[in-house]
C-alpha cells in the first residue's frame, strides 16, 4: 500500500497509533468547534434529504463559512418504522424476514446476525453443513457490499455512471447465486434458529466455486481504478481523517474502525460460526482517510475471496437444520441475550428478553450504520462542502439501517 | 484473554469507587451474560473506572438500549389465620367460643414499574466482553432521570438520544438530548410497552369500509378538539 506521498505532496501525516485515554481534557471527544475570523457571512445549508449522494433518505444540516464546513449536524428517521416495536409484537421467527429490510445490501449477515443473538438466547448448535453455507453467503455479501461501496465513491466524484457498473456487473453475479439458492435477490430470509432453510446442491456449489475463481482479476482491476488515478488520490488521501482513539471512544466498527488502525474484527475476536478453521488477515489502515477506508474495503475483498476458496473446498455433507431445532411453539426460557456478527458494514447486534412467550419481550438491534455516523461531523469540519459528500460516502451506511 | 466474573468485576467497583452499591443480575438463559446494576448517584464515576482500569479496559461501548418495565400485578397466596366464632357443641345455641381458623387468602400488590438503560461494554484492547450494565429509574412517569454516560463513551450519544426519543428516558449531561428518530413535536414515546399508536385515518388515501369508518370517527374527533380550542 503506497500512501507515503501523492501528486499533491505529503499530505498523510502519520497518526500516533495509540494515546491513553487518561489525562485526557474533558470534552476531548467532542467535536471541536470552529472559531469564524473577521464579518465572514454564514451560510445554512441542509444537504439532503432528497440529494443522489446521501444513499437514501437522510439529511444533514450544514452551517458553511464560504466553503468551509464549521457544523453539521445529521438528521435522521425519515425511513423510521419502529423495526423493534414490530419485531415485539410478533414471534420470534416471523422477525427474520424483516431484519432482510434493515440494511438491504446485505441481508443474509442480517439473518445471521439475528439467528445466532436467537441461538445463544436458546443454546442452540447448528449443524456443520449450515455453518459452512452461512460462511460462504456471509462472504460473498461482504464482496458485493464492499465492491458497490467503491463504486458509489467514483460515482460521487464525478465519475458518473461507468465506474459504478463495473461493480454492479459483479454484484449481478453474487446476487444470481442468492436468487438461485434462496428464491430472492436481495430479500433472501435464508437461515433459520439452528441452520439454514434449504440446502445448497452440488450444482450451486460449484457455480459458487465460478464465481469466486472469476473474482480476484475484478478485484485486480478495480483496485486500478483506485491505485492509478491521480484525481482519486488527491481528492481522499487526508481527507476526513479520524483517530485510532476517537474511533474506539465513538464505538465505530467495521471497516472504518480498521482503516484508523484499530485491530478489531469480531470474525477474529468472538471466533463465531466456524472462522477459527479459516486463515484470514484482517487488513488495516495508517491513517484513517478516506483513501484507507477504501482501501481496507479492497482488501478484505481478497481476504473474504481467500475464505471463500478455504469453505468452498470443503463442504461436508449432513443436514442444514438441526433435526432437534424447535419450530413450533418457540419459546425461549426467560433470559436475555447479545449477539454480534462481523457485518460489512460494521458490528451488527441482536440484543434479546425473552419472558417466556412466544414473542420477544425485548427486541433491539445494534445498527452499525447510525453508530459509525457518530464521528460525521468530527471528520467533516473544516473541510469543504464537495468533501462532506465524499467521507459521508465513505462510512458506507444504508438508511433502512440508520432508521429502522 | 477472558474478562473477570462478574463477582470480580463487582468487588473491583467496590473497592474503586467507595459507597457504590452494586448488585449482580443473574441470567438463567444458556448465554450466560450476567449483568451488573448500578445506582444513578456513581454511574459515571463507575463508567470511568471501567473504562479506565488497566485489567479491564473496557474501552467499547458497543450497545446502548433501553427496556421498559410495567407495573406487575403480584397475586399472592397467603395463609391467613382468623379468630372465627363457633357454636359449642351440647351446649346452648347461643353460646359460642372463638376458634383459630386457616384460610387462603389471594392478596394483591402492585409492583410498580421503571424504564431501564442496558449497557453492552467490550474491550478493544483486551479482545474480551461482554460486560454489561444496567441501570433503572425510579419509576415510569415523573422520575425518569439518569445520568448520561456520553462524556465517557462517545458511541452512547446518538443511541442514548434514541432511547430518550423512544422510551423517554431523560439523560442529565447529554450534550445533545433532541428526538432523533421522531420529529420533534411528537408527543409520546414508540417503544414503550403501553404506547397506543394514533389513529391518523386522514392519512389514508382512499378510504373503504372499515378504514372509511374509522376515518370519519377520527376526522369528528379531531373536529370536536378544534372546536374546544
Amino acid at each position: 500500500m503506497s500512501t507515503s506521498s501523492t501528486p499533491l505532496g505529503n499530505v498523510t501525516a502519520r497518526l500516533a497509533r495509540s494515546e491513553k485515554l487518561e489525562g485526557k481534557p474533558e470534552g476531548w471527544n467532542r467535536p471541536p468547534v470552529i472559531e469564524v475570523e473577521g464579518d465572514s457571512e454564514l451560510l445554512e445549508l441542509a444537504m439532503g434529504p432528497h440529494h443522489p449522494s446521501t444513499h437514501g433518505v437522510f439529511r444533514m444540516d450544514v452551517v458553511l463559512d464560504g466553503e468551509r464546513v464549521i457544523k453539521l449536524k445529521p438528521v435522521f428517521g425519515y425511513l423510521h418504522r419502529n423495526h423493534e416495536q414490530l419485531g415485539q409484537s410478533q414471534s420470534y421467527l416471523a422477525s427474520m424476514p424483516y431484519t432482510d429490510r434493515l440494511d438491504y445490501f446485505c441481508s443474509l449477515s442480517n439473518n445471521w446476525a439475528y439467528a445466532l443473538a436467537v441461538e445463544k438466547l436458546v443454546g442452540q448448535v447448528v449443524p456443520e453443513r449450515a455453518e459452512y453455507l452461512r460462511v460462504i453467503l456471509a462472504e460473498l455479501t461482504r464482496i458485493q457490499n464492499h465492491a458497490s461501496t467503491i463504486g458509489f465513491l467514483l460515482q460521487e466524484m464525478g465519475a458518473s455512471g461507468t465506474p459504478l457498473m463495473y461493480a454492479f456487473r459483479e454484484r449481478e453475479l453474487i446476487l444470481d447465486l442468492f436468487e438461485s439458492l434462496t428464491g430472492s435477490r436481495m430479500m433472501c430470509n435464508y437461515m433459520r434458529f439452528g441452520g439454514c432453510r434449504v440446502d445448497a446442491s452440488e450444482a450451486w456449489l460449484d457455480g459458487a466455486r465460478k464465481v469466486v475463481a472469476a473474482l480476484p482479476k475484478f478485484i485486480d482491476e478495480f483496485e486500478n481504478f483506485l491505485m492509478s488515478n491521480e484525481i482519486l488520490m488527491a481528492r481522499c488521501q487526508g481527507i476526513g481523517v479520524l483517530k485510532p482513539e476517537l474511533a474506539v471512544n465513538a464505538g465505530i466498527s467495521g471497516p472504518m474502525l480498521r482503516a484508523s488502525g484499530v485491530n478489531y474484527d469480531i470474525r477474529k475476536v468472538d471466533h463465531y460460526g466456524i472462522y477459527d478453521r479459516f486463515k484470514f488477515r484482517v487488513p488495516l489502515g495508517d491513517h484513517g482517510d478516506i483513501f484507507d477506508r477504501y482501501m481496507i474495503r479492497m482488501l478484505e475483498m481478497r481476504e473474504s475471496v481467500s475464505i471463500l476458496e478455504q469453505a468452498l473446498k470443503e463442504v461436508p455433507g449432513g443436514p442444514v437444520m438441526d433435526p432437534k431445532a424447535k419450530i413450533r411453539n418457540f419459546r425461549p426460557k426467560p433470559g436475555e441475550a447479545y449477539g454480534r456478527i462481523e457485518s460489512p458494514k460494521g458490528e451488527l447486534g441482536f440484543y434479546l428478553i425473552s419472558d417466556g412467550s412466544p414473542n420477544p419481550y425485548r427486541y433491539r438491534v445494534r445498527p452499525p450504520s447510525l453508530i459509525n455516523l457518530t464521528v460525521l461531523e468530527d471528520m467533516c469540519l473544516g473541510s469543504n462542502v464537495a468533501d462532506v459528500v465524499l467521507i459521508f460516502g465513505s462510512v458506507d451506511i444504508v438508511l433502512g439501517e440508520v432508521d429502522r | 484473554m477472558a474478562l473477570k466474573t462478574v463477582e470480580e468485576i463487582k468487588a473491583a467497583i467496590l473497592a474503586a469507587v467507595p459507597g457504590a452499591a452494586v448488585k449482580i443480575m443473574p441470567n438463567p438463559s444458556p448465554s450466560a451474560q450476567q449483568s451488573l446494576l448500578i445506582e444513578a448517584e456513581h454511574a459515571t464515576a463507575i463508567a470511568t473506572f471501567l473504562r479506565d482500569d488497566e485489567e479491564l479496559a473496557l474501552d467499547y461501548l458497543s450497545n446502548v438500549t433501553g427496556v421498559d418495565w410495567l407495573d406487575k400485578e403480584i397475586a399472592e397466596k397467603v395463609k391467613v389465620t382468623r379468630q372465627v366464632a363457633k357454636p359449642v357443641e351440647g351446649g346452648d345455641p347461643g353460646q359460642a367460643e372463638m376458634v383459630d381458623e386457616t384460610v387462603e387468602e389471594t392478596r394483591k400488590h402492585i409492583e410498580p414499574g421503571y424504564l431501564e438503560v442496558v449497557y453492552h461494554l467490550f474491550s478493544m484492547a483486551k479482545k474480551h466482553g461482554p460486560m454489561v450494565l444496567r441501570m433503572r429509574t425510579a419509576n415510569r412517569t415523573d422520575k425518569v432521570e439518569l445520568p448520561s454516560l456520553t462524556p465517557v463513551w462517545r458511541s452512547a450519544e446518538f443511541q442514548e438520544r434514541e432511547v430518550f426519543d423512544l422510551f423517554g428516558i431523560v439523560f442529565k449531561g447529554h450534550p445533545d438530548l433532541r428526538r432523533i428518530l421522531m420529529w420533534d413535536e411528537f408527543k409520546d414515546f414508540p417503544m414503550r410497552r403501553d404506547y397506543v399508536e394514533p389513529d391518523d385515518f386522514e392519512y389514508e388515501p382512499t378510504p373503504h369500509d372499515e378504514v372509511l369508518k374509522r376515518a370519519q370517527e377520527h376526522r369528528a374527533k379531531v373536529a370536536a378538539e378544534e372546536a374546544k380550542s
